[in-house]
């Protein structure tokens, strides 16, 4: 049963992947990419990855989408379609993705995967103790250089949403 | 007296003997669905009612009264006019959206059901993130609302689709961190797991003080996340019309209005099972017969509903800002602060065992 169930949200996926970059109202495409995400969710659900599943779930529909949704509230009218593009850029755009799906699937056709018998789903335990670990094979030093990111984004975010103000009140008190 | 899994158990064997192992467990989840559906359907439909009675009894007024006995038909008759409505819309609405949002509100808010335990047999889906499951499938409803306010093609209703977004996305983290409080706790995001801790005391008993913190954080937050007064600037009817489902009728408006209460439900629901022990009966007074569990479930669960009606009609409306500023400002600093105590409460084992 899980092999049908896979191939319909293959399927799903596929052909809101194509409405995504086919459809000329923005709303609509940021919609269909929603459904190809969580597509990806299902399949990770799929797998029995549950703690995957749900952050694809909530970083990616909850978090990512909704961004773009307010974007496209901010910047775009409803009656608004995008411009077709070019017939030579669309060839060019054409073979380009050609040689992208040419390359992924001669390197997935190349590998052997291995079947594995017994599946058993990872914990979310497993995975902070993982995160933590700084003996081998632990990944305690891309998370913090990711915190480290993240916080010099969000101050950068502040100092550009600021701009004048900062300065300005500065100047004042000081 | 295992009714609840008596009734469940016989279907599940009859199944399985006249049908393939596959096609049984195919109808056995679409029966389950079904039940599910049609059971908070007419359950969403009464705590409207509920909601108008409670409203009446602090405003010193009767209430609904005329269908039905003490008026307990009137809300299955307004959705049977609901349902017969023409559905109406804008001209230049983007069809395809505008018909799509109700149905991201409502399917997020049904597929969150699907995991609270009512008794110890009687869960769905008893997955083993249960709690970030829960928060995973609340951050997508908030789509439906930022849709239907933009394709509606309306200037009140794009309005209140943001001040929705802006709010939900807000309240979602204090949701999150207050509940993360708790599974410091239990060391477990699976609900039949956290129940079990709870057979020692219920967590707000055993969190003591950072627990009564965490759950009356989390009761703002999720008055907020359900939109509810006094968090409703979203549909504020005094200056934005009804917000973002202005331009909605008939049967679409109906599940804008059905999540809404369902949402209240989950939260409640979610409140009920992380800080009083969900099925657990107070000091174990029935725990010789399970089926009761049901109902100290859904016993809790009313009381909860029942405090945030009383704050829908007990405080005034917040302004944006001053939403923002509560969350941002004060909430979300004293829930971290909150965690560390916790952590501290836990790692000294300070916890109170009854």
């Amino acid at each position: 049963m899980e092999r049908y169930i896979f191939y319909i949200v293959a399927v799903i996926m596929i052909v809101f992947a194509i409405a995504a970059v086919n459809s000329r109202k923005m709303m609509r495409s940021v919609i269909y990419l929603l459904f190809v995400l969580m597509g990806v969710a299902g399949i990770f659900f799929l797998i029995d990855y549950n703690f995957l599943a749900a952050i694809q779930l909530t970083v990616y529909a909850g978090g990512i989408i909704v961004l773009m949704i307010f974007s496209v509230l901010l910047v775009h009218h409803i009656e608004l379609e995008m411009a077709i593009a070019k017939t030579s850029k669309r060839i060019l755009t054409a073979i380009a993705s050609l040689i992208g799906i040419g390359v992924f699937l001669s390197t997935i056709y190349s590998y052997n995967f291995n079947v594995v018998e017994n599946t058993k789903t990872t914990t979310t335990a497993e995975i902070g103790e993982k995160l933590l670990n700084y003996g081998e094979g632990g990944f305690v030093l891309p998370f913090e250089v990711i915190s480290v990111l993240l916080l010099a984004v969000m101050i950068g975010a502040i100092v550009i949403a600021k701009g004048n103000k900062l300065t300005d009140k500065n100047e004042e008190t000081s | 007296m295992n009714i609840s899994l008596g009734i469940t158990k016989t279907i599940h064997d009859w199944l399985f003997s006249v049908m393939p192992e596959g096609l049984a467990s195919i109808t056995e989840m679409v029966l389950i669905a079904a039940v599910y559906l049609a059971v908070f359907a007419v359950f969403g439909l009464y705590l409207v009612l509920l909601e108008r009675k409670v409203a009446a009894w602090f405003q010193l007024r009767m209430g609904p009264n005329r269908v039905g006995f003490k008026g307990l038909l009137q809300t299955l008759a307004d959705a049977l006019k609901l349902v017969s409505k023409e559905l109406t819309g804008t001209e230049k609405a983007d069809k395809f959206l505008y018909n799509l949002a109700p149905y991201f509100v409502i399917i997020s808010a049904l597929m969150a059901l699907a995991v609270f335990p009512f008794t110890q047999e009687f869960q769905a889906f008893d997955i083993n993130i249960g709690i970030f499951f829960l928060i995973a499938i609340s951050s997508i409803g908030v789509i439906g609302i930022l849709l239907g306010g933009w394709s509606s093609n309306n200037k009140f209703a794009l309005i209140g689709a943001m001040r929705s977004g802006v709010q939900t996305i807000s309240y979602e983290l204090s949701i999150g961190l207050s509940l993360l409080t708790m599974v410091l706790i239990t060391g477990s995001l699976q609900l039949s797991e956290i129940v079990e801790v709870q057979k020692n005391g219920w967590l707000i008993v055993q969190g003591h003080i950072p627990a009564i913190i965490a759950f009356m954080i989390y009761m703002i937050a999720g008055t907020a996340e359900t939109n509810r007064a006094p968090f409703d600037m979203v549909e504020a009817e005094s200056e934005l019309g009804a917000g973002f489902h202005t331009e909605y009728s008939g049967m679409k408006f109906a599940y804008f209005f059905l999540a809404e209460f369902i949402n209240m439900f989950i939260i409640s629901a979610i409140a009920t099972t992380v800080f009083f022990g969900a099925w657990l009966s107070p000091f174990g007074i029935t725990e010789s017969i399970p089926w009761l569990g049901v109902f100290w479930f859904l016993g809790k669960v009313f009381v909860i509903v029942f405090l945030m009606m009383w704050f829908r009609w007990t405080f005034p409306r917040l302004r944006i800002d001053q939403l923002l500023t509560l969350e941002w400002k004060y909430l979300l600093p004293i829930n971290l602060v909150n965690i560390v105590v916790m952590a501290f409460i836990v790692w000294q084992n300070l916890i109170i065992q009854l």
